[in-house]
């Protein structure tokens, strides 16, 4: 029998370790600089075209800088670095068509679009000269028709489903139709607006306010989706104040919930205008083609911007020349009116809540 | 002015639940009467029941009566709008209008229900309403900045000031200080004692010492076992309640034995 005799022993604290081998901060720039020029020098040699070199880069870079990450650093880090080049790719290859997209449209249209572009009609204009103005106030008329007749129904529409329906059946019959109606495509609409008017005024009818119709149509699922996910986000709180200071539950909508909800609805709204002010099925269909100014909703066939593209590129006339320029300055004059509407929403969205008092 | 109420075995549901049972009480009129008990025991659903908040809720309804002043609040022939009128209710978190100034949240309770007011009178309610709730010192240099940008104790007391702007007989608060930090908690206790000259008071709280300090009457609720109904345990005077009560629960409850 021996005695086990128990030495005291310092405890053993492994070091904390924290600074490892890094790659240096501008590595991923190195490697993407490298592989292009390594993509440039093959393909020139090789004759490819400059896509194929920037693909050839892009697949260089996502397998060269993991594996410099893996020698150097470690195995999380490679997959790390793996993982931030695609979505650096990703982001890349989803930007380039958009970006490409402008440069064209910009270069080609901004020489077209002057004072006269944008004043005159293409009414006895044979050849040069002429203008979209026809068609600029047919988009903005319909459009505007579109948007009176959609909000009001798409927002009381909202305002049914998040302080009415609730979690009913009726709620959900009508949030799955909304669902439905946001993937129909833009010719059925068109289909059936020509339908209903031809139905109530003969066939062969062209109308404007048919197109606003149309349009409304597409409309109305944005506006009822985006105003209930924003009449959602106001805190039940704010209603329970409200009903506790006796006010019916009409006037808390009113003066209490849709002030509270207010910019994000209006942009909701925006949002839905940009959508559909591109829209060109439709009107093709039921709002017709002209050359001349129309401002009557409800007389006549009505010029619209994507119409007018599309004829003056598909049926330019003798003089294929200036008509594609044509199109080409509406298409820059209707993006720009889209990037408007977007930077509205934006400027909407940012806007306080508070409306504010004014003391003496 | 201030009116009491009378509950009468009254059970309380959220659909088929039954969450409250059998509940009769008298409240005092021009008195702070304090309701406590565990957490889930019906207080806040009971007190809700009081002004008909508690039908906001879809598929809650009652059984039974409570009577204001000889008018049953639940009778087919009363306007739960007109009930929540003269019943005013201050919530656990505050929560001022926040597309309003202080100025206009004061004035919320009249303007949203369509009183056209002239400038003059309107100032006058609004000082009168934020001195009663001890908040006009603080802000009358600011009664235009938005009420959200006041501390978390000072709109409490803008609710409270909320409230009491448009005159109701009856003021619920449903553990008005639990989100407050102790200084303001003794900013609202005091104002609850200036109230109770002119308000019939009723407070949920659970800080037992809150309830003791303000209350003159104390209701006790308890659930009647796991998964069952709340229901009122005792009601009495609050010295009472808290020294010798009637049920050995209560005592349990107070001496801090449970819950």
């Amino acid at each position: 029998m021996t005695d086990v005799l128990l030495e005291p022993t310092q405890p053993q604290f492994a070091r904390l370790v924290v600074r490892k081998a890094r790659l240096p901060r501008w590595a991923p720039a190195l490697t993407a600089v490298v592989a292009l020029a390594a993509a440039a020098l093959t393909g020139l040699s090789l004759g490819w075209s400059p896509v194929a070199i920037v693909v050839c880069a892009a697949a260089v870079h996502v397998v060269a800088l993991p594996a410099w990450s893996r020698v150097v650093e470690n195995g999380r880090a490679a997959v790390d670095r793996l993982a931030t080049s695609l979505v650096w790719v990703s982001l890349a290859v989803a930007l380039l068509p958009l970006v490409s997209l402008l440069q064209q449209v910009v270069a080609r249209g901004a020489r077209e679009v002057d004072g006269q572009f944008l004043t005159w009609s293409m009414r006895n204009v044979v050849g040069s000269g002429g203008g979209i103005y026809h068609a600029v106030v047919g988009t903005l008329l319909i459009t505007l028709a579109a948007a009176a007749i959609s909000v009001p129904l798409g927002l009381l529409s909202a305002i049914y489903l998040v302080e009415y329906g609730g979690t009913s059946r009726v709620a959900s019959g009508l949030r799955f139709l909304v669902d439905v109606m946001t993937g129909i495509p833009s010719i059925v609409v068109g289909l059936f607006a020509y339908a209903t008017f031809a139905l109530l005024l003969g066939p062969g009818i062209h109308l404007g306010i048919g197109g606003a119709v149309a349009l409304s149509l597409l409309m109305v699922p944005i506006v009822v989706r985006s105003a209930e996910e924003m009449l959602k986000l106001v805190p039940a709180e704010l209603r329970e104040a409200s009903y506790a200071l006796g006010v019916p539950k009409w006037r808390t909508i009113w003066h209490v919930v849709l002030p509270a909800a207010r910019s994000g609805i209006l942009t909701g709204v925006t949002l839905a205008i940009a959508r559909v002010v591109g829209e060109t099925a439709p009107l093709l269909i039921i709002a017709g083609a002209t050359d001349s100014v129309n401002t009557n909703l409800f007389s006549g066939q009505m010029e619209s911007l994507p119409v007018f593209i599309y004829y003056s590129y598909t049926q330019p006339g003798l003089h294929p020349e200036h008509a594609q320029g044509h199109a080409w300055g509406a298409a820059l004059v209707l993006i720009a009116i889209v990037v408007l509407l977007n930077l509205a929403a934006r400027l909407l969205g940012r806007l306080p809540a508070l409306r504010s008092h004014r003391r003496r | 002015m201030a009116k009491g109420i009378e509950v009468t075995d009254l059970d309380i549901y959220y659909g088929d639940f039954l969450a409250v049972e059998g509940v009769s009480m008298r409240i005092p009129a021009r008195s702070v009467t304090a309701l406590i008990g565990p957490s889930g025991c019906g207080k806040s659903t009971f007190l809700r029941s009081l002004n008909r908040m508690h039908e906001v809720v879809p598929g809650a309804r009652v059984r039974g009566t409570v009577t204001v002043d000889g008018q049953s609040l639940y009778d087919a022939s009363v306007d739960p709008v007109e009930v929540r009128r003269q019943i005013g209710m201050v919530f656990q978190r505050p929560n001022p209008f926040p597309t309003m100034s202080v100025h206009d949240n004061v004035l919320a309770g009249l303007r949203l229900n369509n009183r056209r007011i002239p400038r003059t009178e309107a100032d006058d309610v609004v000082e009168r309403a934020l001195r009663g709730a001890h908040l006009w010192e603080e802000v009358k240099d600011r009664l235009g900045k938005p009420g959200k940008d006041l501390s978390g104790g000072q709109q409490q007391r803008l609710c409270i000031a909320r409230a009491i702007a448009v005159q109701p007989q009856v003021l619920l608060m449903d553990e008005p200080c639990s989100a407050l930090d102790p200084i303001s908690t003794s900013a609202i206790e005091s104002l609850i004692e200036d109230l109770k000259r002119d308000y019939t008071i009723v407070i949920v709280t659970h800080n037992m010492q809150q309830a003791a300090r303000v209350s003159q009457e104390t209701a006790f609720f308890n659930l009647a076992g796991a998964g069952r109904a709340g229901r009122l345990v005792e009601m009495n005077p609050t010295h009472r309640v808290f020294s010798s009560p009637d049920s050995p629960d209560t005592e349990a409850y107070v001496s801090g034995r449970f819950g």
